[in-house]
C-alpha cells in the first residue's frame, strides 16, 4: 500500500497527541506528564528505602538533559538514515 | 523501565548482574557468529542498535497522564534473537546511565535483564511460533515489538516487587505493575507501529538478508 508508512506514522502522532488533548491545561504542577520511571522510584521510596548509591554525574539542568537526549536520538537517526541511503543507492540486493 | 541508580539493594544488583553478564557474553558470541557467517548483517546490526537508541530516547505522553518511553528492543530480537539484543541494550543503557543519569550503573544488570533479555525473549518466542504458523512478518513484527515493550515493564515491576516486598511480594509486584503497565500500553502500540515502518524499509531493501537471518519465511522474499 502506497501510503502505508504515512498512515502508520499518523497513528503514532494520534497516540502521542491524544493524552495532551485529554489533559489539556494540566501540567507538571498538577502532577501530570511526569515520568513513570520516576513514579517507580517514588514507589520504592514509599517503603522507607534510602538509595545506597547515587550517580557520579547528573545533567546539571533540564536543558542539558534534553540536549543529551536529543544527541542520543540524533546518533540513532544518523545511523539509520546512513544505512537506508546506502542500501537504496546500492540498488538491487545481491545473492 | 529504568530502575534508578541505587534503587535496588546490593543483593539484587548482584543477582541481575550475574544473569546479565552470562547472557551478554553469550550474545557477543552469537553476534560474532552471525557477522562471520553474513558480513553484510553488520549494517543491519547497527540499524537495530540505532533504532533502540532513538526509541528509548523518546519520552512520550500516555493516556494515563504520565510519560514513558518505548524500548526499541523488538526489532533486533526479530532479526538477531534475544541474546544479541542484550548486547545492544547494554550499549544504550550504559550511555543513559553515564551521560543522562537515567538508570544507573548499580542497576545496570537489572535494566539489561528487563530491556535486553526477558522482554525481547518473550516477544521472540511469540515471533518464532507465529512465523511457524505462517503469520505474515508485517503483523508479526508489530506483535514482537508490542509484546517485548510491555514485557520489559512487567519485568521491571517484578524486579522492584521482589526487592521491596511490602506488605508482601505479590502485592508489591502488583503495585509496581499498576505504575508501569497502563501507561505503557498505548506506547507499546506506538512502538509496534514505528517498528512496522522500519520493517517496511528493510523488506524493501534487504529482504534476502532478513531471510538468511531466519527473520522471514522464504515465501516473503
Amino acid at each position: 500500500m502506497k501510503y502505508e508508512n504515512i498512515i502508520l506514522a499518523l497513528l503514532v502522532v494520534v497516540i502521542v497527541i491524544a493524552p495532551m488533548i485529554m489533559y489539556s491545561g494540566l501540567g507538571e504542577d498538577q502532577g501530570y506528564f511526569g515520568g513513570s520511571d520516576d513514579q517507580g522510584s517514588d514507589g520504592v521510596s514509599e517503603t522507607g528505602y534510602q538509595p545506597w548509591f547515587s550517580s557520579f554525574w547528573e545533567p546539571p539542568s533540564g536543558e542539558i538533559e534534553s540536549l543529551l537526549f536529543a544527541v542520543q536520538a540524533a546518533i540513532g537517526a544518523i545511523i539509520i538514515g546512513y544505512f537506508f541511503g546506502y542500501w537504496r543507492g546500492q540498488g538491487k540486493e545481491e545473492e | 523501565m529504568h530502575i534508578m541508580e541505587g534503587f535496588l539493594p546490593p543483593f539484587w544488583c548482584a543477582v541481575w548482574y550475574v544473569i546479565a553478564i552470562i547472557v551478554v557474553g553469550y550474545g557477543l558470541y552469537k553476534i560474532k557468529n552471525v557477522v562471520d557467517e553474513f558480513p553484510e548483517s553488520k549494517a543491519l546490526l547497527a540499524v537495530s542498535g540505532a533504532f533502540m537508541f532513538v526509541l528509548s530516547s523518546l519520552k512520550l505522553p500516555s493516556v494515563t497522564g504520565s510519560c514513558s518511553h518505548p524500548t526499541g528492543n523488538g526489532l533486533s530480537a526479530a532479526l538477531f534473537g534475544p541474546a544479541a539484543t542484550a548486547v545492544l541494550a547494554t550499549i544504550v543503557l550504559i550511555f543513559q546511565a553515564v551521560l543522562l543519569a537515567h538508570g544507573g550503573l548499580t542497576t545496570l544488570g537489572a535494566n539489561i535483564v528487563s530491556m535486553g533479555i526477558v522482554g525481547p525473549l518473550v516477544g521472540w518466542i511469540v515471533y518464532i511460533l507465529l512465523k511457524k504458523g505462517g503469520v505474515p512478518s508485517k503483523i508479526n513484527i508489530f506483535l514482537i515489538a508490542f509484546i517485548a515493550d510491555l514485557a520489559t515493564y512487567v519485568v521491571t515491576a517484578i524486579q522492584l516487587g521482589l526487592a521491596f516486598p511490602e506488605p508482601n511480594t505479590m502485592a508489591a509486584i502488583t503495585k509496581f505493575f499498576v505504575i508501569f503497565a497502563p501507561t505503557q500500553l498505548p506506547l507499546a502500540i506506538a512502538e509496534g507501529l514505528l517498528t512496522v515502518i522500519i520493517w517496511n524499509g528493510l523488506m524493501t531493501y534487504r529482504p534476502k538478508l532478513l531471510n538468511k537471518l531466519g527473520a522471514i519465511a522464504d515465501k516473503e522474499i
